[in-house]
């Protein structure tokens, strides 16, 4: 993405002169510049180079980089999805990585049902409940054979979970690094519970070998595109929506909230529903972005609810910049990026390299890449 | 100063607060015990007592931070204070300053009083809401009050010591309460800018009820009416400043042991 | 001992007649033929014998494949027919003059076997002079007697089953046909039940303590470093890690010498100092900067796990390496018919409370620990009473960190010791903590117990994994209804 010449426009309420309109609000004329570039390489660029541009042309970009960014994307709306509750209303979730694979499961259990009887089984179940000798679908698979189903299960599922963990946590003020522990450990008790076989979601394995999405062809180079050109446009959605909450004035609430809380409440805000709005948004979005995500890798299994995934979204919106939305966008791409380079040129130094990151961030650039560009 | 002030009169008769009985225990450490108070309306009461008297405490407990272990608090007519939410209590009427000043130190000083001004607080009209004209007006306002005319798109949290104090007076003044309890709201002021603190809170009172803590003597007695002073979590004399300072339990509080 | 030998060259010699034959021929056809009860009576019939060679033949079988007449013939070996070989394999060994051989023996057959060997595991029984065995013998005789057809044999059965501590043997028999057995099955069942009970909740009981005393020690360095000083360290359990590899390293220096057995005294001392000066570094060059800054710590000391995990692993490889017992940690006491206590849990639930004594002994006691707990309750007030914070908070730190070093110590001895070891303890262990309240010793202690039996007994009829999920739900609704955890104050230090 072109994210790194995002602006992030002026600041909306100008002084003592009135509110700009909404256009002018999310951005100014750079920022929309560099949000219309951003599209077209995603809508035109991309698609042309991929598709039309034969594979022996210089120009032609692979399959690989297709996928690759796709990837990245979702990692994008997970960062900015991530920054709306950290970095603006200050609460740490460790728990976002669970929201992603949920919603990753919830498109994976249609995918599932896509393959058929294709599977080395050959049988009308998944492979997986033929191996542990299941007769018929349990419960919470059934109408996952219907699309808007699994669509509806991808917002419905981490929302509710965000909302009535959310509630109660917030309802009694568990905040600050208690709240990141305990989400933790909620993703941690959803990964132990996915790796059961009887959980019935495949167990270590998870879902893969998906063949089909809505009838088309998973592997062929069209569908690819179609979900990279999807992605690509949730991204910029999510991205102006979010620019939108946040500089609305429930943004400044949120921001209040993270320096002041107490002080919010005596405002006579109750803070608790701010934080479980932005929360449980927060939520769907990273569903929403696990269910992009799956059908472009090809797999989920439990390991992407492992306590240390969460922690690594964290570092994507501490790199580039907490409570700056480009920046979230420009961290999750810096870090995959590099991620994906290491573990391909030098796999056992990549553990040296994020942890540095982690290190020299908090420590050296405590605003990120942001803080540095603007200075 | 006689500026134009962005509040309205709140007109009302007899008991604006009303604390019976009130106690509140930390590990058995008794804070507050058995404390009652009455505030009227448009009284400007001075609160006063050494460290550790129990007066943040009982600010604490009139918005809703801490809940007494026992006794009753009433605001107005009918509202339990031991019952709302701090957001609730906030609604109702009631402003609080904080003795550590504590602002939006990321925000503007426009937004600091954005935030603050009397509006619909809930969520979902946050998400939508604009500022209308006579809004921006009442903001601009409260900013020339408070000095900042200037500095409204400063960030609050670059301002001075004392800039942040009127700031968080200035919210104060935006939310538009009846009643307003300010902890040591001169603490760190210059002279020049006590005097004036003097002068705001002379002026709001008779409008608004104000409950004013401080230790410094020389502020409560220019804007001192009545006067009470609490010891050990409890009220040891009440009165006009010349009776309380030749009580000779307060001297005795205050004096030696 | 003298004895003992002499009844083993006894029990040799009594079936040297029977070895002298040839094995059966018709017994190994009928081993070989399709039918799987044929087989069962072959398998009967070669043992009766008491060949020694049969065992071979025997063994072959079990593989699928036996010996007649020099060419290799192939069978069908179903669960029912192998579990008939490695009855009668059993069987064959009581014939061995090695007692311990024969214990084993022994004791596989106290499941019960099929009646058609009861007359050599019988003579087996009249011969056999260790006692032990011969005890085991009874039993293993009387549960082949089980589904005699004489019913005063049976009767006679079920009475001597009464000292076992196998009740499957008894469950088909209580719901027998005849109503003197099923009464006598059923009375003798209940008696075992009243006697094992105790033992099943003994077994629990140290179960849930053993589990405590090794989440304890994972977090007492963490109610230090996270309970009294406020740093969140991710990378405690990198920290435990460490302590383990220390004590392996030690270990293999130790490893061949006649020493071996005193390792540990070298080896705990060794995991604390070297876990204490990583502790100690961190804490100079990282975790000195981030103070008041928990959320930034928490990514921090993440980053400084992965770093070590990452350097042990480039180190030592990432397989798990094995770390191995002093002699006198392996092996158990036997408390009751169903309860064994090993010497290892035993020894680690010693040393948590040792660890714990020290501890608290060398903050309430010392003067480095009046120190601690200035500055953490007061640290500019600590400053102006001449107190040096900083080296205080570096030498605190390091205090955590080595308990943590001696946590790892002792979870060498107890399981698996690998790059991932600490991960696994980082999420429980700050429960622990949260749940006792921060900067609550006692509650430590105690939270650390009580997740430890919840554990065990959700364990005990839920699995472990359901058990480790609900105990974390519960923990989560726990801290969410009482954020200052199960003994915290009700005070100001919890708001900051
Ligand atoms: N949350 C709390 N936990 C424990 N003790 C508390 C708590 N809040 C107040 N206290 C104690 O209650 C007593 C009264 O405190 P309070 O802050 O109300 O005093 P104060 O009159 O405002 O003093 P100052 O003039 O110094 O501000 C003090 O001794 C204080 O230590
Ligand atoms: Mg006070």
């Amino acid at each position: 993405m072109s994210a790194l010449t995002l602006n992030q426009g002026q600041t909306p309420v100008n002084g003592l002169n009135r509110g700009p309109s909404l256009f002018w609000r999310l951005y100014g004329v750079k920022g929309w510049l560099a949000i219309g570039i951003g599209a077209l390489i995603a809508f035109v660029v991309f698609p042309v180079l991929n598709l039309l541009v034969p594979p022996t042309s210089a120009l032609h970009i692979s399959a690989f980089w297709v996928t690759l960014i796709g990837k990245i994307m979702c990692y994008a709306i997970v960062a900015l999805a991530l920054d709306l509750v950290w970095g603006y209303a200050g609460i740490l979730s460790l728990g976002h990585g669970l929201f992603f694979a949920l919603g990753g499961y919830a498109m994976g259990m249609y995918l599932m049902r896509q393959i058929g009887r294709e599977g080395q089984y050959q049988a009308d179940l998944p492979d997986f409940m033929v191996f542990l000798d299941w007769k018929e679908l349990p419960w919470h698979w059934s109408m996952s054979d219907q699309f808007w189903w699994a669509a509806v299960l991808v917002v419905l599922v981490p929302g509710v979970l965000a909302f009535v963990f959310g509630y109660f946590a917030f309802r009694s003020r568990v905040k600050g690094v208690y709240f990141s522990i305990i989400t933790q450990a909620l993703t941690f008790a959803a990964m132990l519970l996915f790796f059961r076989n009887n959980t019935g979601f495949g167990g270590n394995n998870g879902f893969t070998d998906f063949k089909r999405i809505l009838g088309f062809s998973i592997t062929a180079p069209e569908t690819r595109m179609a979900l990279f050109v999807i992605t690509a446009l949730t991204l910029i959605g999510t991205f102006l929506a979010a620019r939108w909450i946040v500089t609305s004035k429930f943004g400044r609430v949120l921001e209040a909230i993270r320096d002041a809380e107490a002080r919010v409440m005596f405002c006579g805000y109750n803070t608790m529903h701010f934080k479980l709005a932005i929360f449980t948004f927060s939520a769907v979005l990273c569903g929403i972005a696990g269910a992009l995500y799956v059908p472009q890798v090809g797999i989920i299994n439990p390991s992407e609810m492992s306590p240390a995934n969460s922690i690594e979204m964290a570092i994507w919106v501490a790199v580039g910049g907490r409570g700056t939305l480009a920046g979230a966008i420009l961290g999750a791409g810096l870090v995959n990026g590099a991620k994906s380079f290491f573990t391909v040129a030098f796999p056992e130094y990549w553990l040296f390299a994020l942890g540095a990151i982690f290190i020299c961030v908090t420590l050296f650039m405590p605003r990120g890449v942001m803080g540095l560009l603007k200075r | 100063m006689k500026a134009a002030l962005p509040i309205e009169v709140t007109a009302g008769q007899g008991t604006v607060l009303y604390l019976d009985g009130i106690s509140v225990s930390f590990d058995g450490f008794k804070a507050l015990n058995n404390l009652s108070l009455m505030i009227d309306a448009g009284e400007l009461r001075c609160v006063i007592g050494p460290n550790g008297a129990g007066k943040t405490t009982m600010m604490d407990v009139i918005t809703g931070k801490t809940r007494p272990d026992e006794g009753r608090a009433l605001f107005g007519e009918a509202a339990d204070l031991t019952r709302l939410s701090e957001a609730e209590i906030a609604q109702a009427g009631i402003g609080r300053k904080f003795q550590k000043p504590t602002i939006f130190e990321a925000l503007s000083v426009f937004e600091n009083l954005e935030l603050a001004m009397k509006a619909d607080k809930r969520a979902r009209t946050t998400l939508l809401s604009k500022l209308s004209s006579e809004q921006h007006d009442r903001i601009a306002a409260t900013l020339t009050l408070i000095g900042l005319r200037n500095g409204a798109d400063r960030i609050a949290g670059l301002l001075s010591h004392g800039e942040k104090q009127w700031l968080e007076i200035g919210m104060l003044l935006a939310q538009e309460p009846k009643l307003l309890l300010l902890d040591e709201p001169v603490a760190g002021m210059s002279d020049h800018e006590t005097e004036r603190t003097a002068e705001l809170f002379l002026s709001l009172a008779g409008t608004h009820s104000l409950v004013v803590v401080e230790h410094d003597m020389a502020f409560i007695e220019t804007i001192a009416r009545k006067v009470t002073v609490l010891h050990e979590g409890r009220v040891i004399a009440e009165g006009d400043m010349n009776k309380v300072k030749n009580d000779p339990r307060v001297i005795e509080v205050y004096l030696g042991r | 001992m003298l004895l003992q030998g002499k009844g083993a060259a006894a029990l040799a010699a009594l079936f040297i007649s029977a070895s002298a034959f040839a094995l059966d021929r018709s017994a190994l056809e009928k081993l070989a033929s399709d039918d799987n009860d044929e087989k069962i009576a072959a398998i009967a019939a070669l043992v009766a014998e008491g060949d020694p060679k049969a065992a071979d033949v025997l063994k072959s079988a079990a593989e699928g494949e036996i010996e007649l007449d020099g060419k290799k013939v192939e069978i069908v070996v179903n669960n029912r027919v192998r579990a008939r070989i490695a009855e009668a394999l059993s069987v064959l060994k009581l014939l061995s003059p090695d007692n311990a051989e024969r214990h084993a023996a022994a004791t596989a057959l106290t499941g019960g076997a099929d009646p058609a060997m009861l007359s050599l595991v019988l003579k087996a029984r009249d011969a056999e002079q260790d006692p032990a065995v011969k005890k085991l013998l009874e039993l293993a005789t009387a549960a082949m007697q089980l589904r005699s057809e004489d019913k005063e044999t049976r009767l006679a059965a079920i009475r001597a089953l009464a000292g076992s501590d196998n009740k499957a043997l008894l469950v088909e028999a209580a719901s027998d046909a005849d109503e003197d057995i099923k009464r006598a099955a059923q009375k003798t069942l209940r008696a075992m039940d009243d006697r094992l009970v105790w033992g099943e909740w003994l077994g629990l009981a140290f179960a849930g303590v053993s589990l405590g005393s090794i989440l304890l020690l994972a977090a007492l360095g963490l109610a230090i470093t996270y309970g009294l000083m406020g740093v969140i360290n991710m990378a405690h359990g990198e920290l435990i890690m460490i302590g383990a590899y220390t004590t392996y390293v030690v270990q293999g220096w130790f490893r061949g010498s006649a020493a071996f057995d005193f390792y540990l005294v070298a080896a705990i001392p060794a995991a604390f100092v070297v876990s204490a000066a990583v502790g100690m570094l961190l804490e100079r060059s990282v975790i000195r900067w981030l103070y008041g800054r928990p959320l930034e710590t928490l990514l921090a000391t993440w980053g400084i796990s992965l770093v070590l995990i990452q350097a042990v692993r480039t180190i030592f490889g990432a397989q798990n390496v094995q770390v191995e017992n002093p002699a006198f940690m392996s092996g158990g006491i036997q408390v009751m018919a169903n309860v064994v206590l090993p010497w290892n849990r035993i020894f680690i639930i010693l040393f948590a409370a040792g660890v714990l004594v020290a501890m608290w002994a060398l903050l309430s006691k010392t003067r480095l620990g009046l120190y601690i707990r200035g500055v953490t309750q007061n640290r500019s007030m600590a400053a102006c009473v001449g107190v040096p914070t900083a080296r205080v908070d570096t030498w605190a730190f390091g205090l955590g960190s080595g308990i943590a070093g001696l946590a790892g110590c002792a979870l060498s001895q107890v399981g698996n010791v690998g790059p991932d070891l600490g991960q696994g303890y980082i999420v429980d262990s700050f429960l622990v903590v949260v749940f006792g309240g921060v900067g609550q010793l006692a509650g430590t202690v105690y939270a650390a117990l009580v997740l430890g039996f919840a554990n065990k007994l959700l364990e005990s009829w839920s699995g472990a994994v359901l058990a480790k999920i609900a105990v974390l739900v519960f923990i989560i609704f726990f801290i969410q209804r009482r954020p200052q955890g199960l003994f915290a104050l009700k005070g100001r230090a919890v708001e900051a």
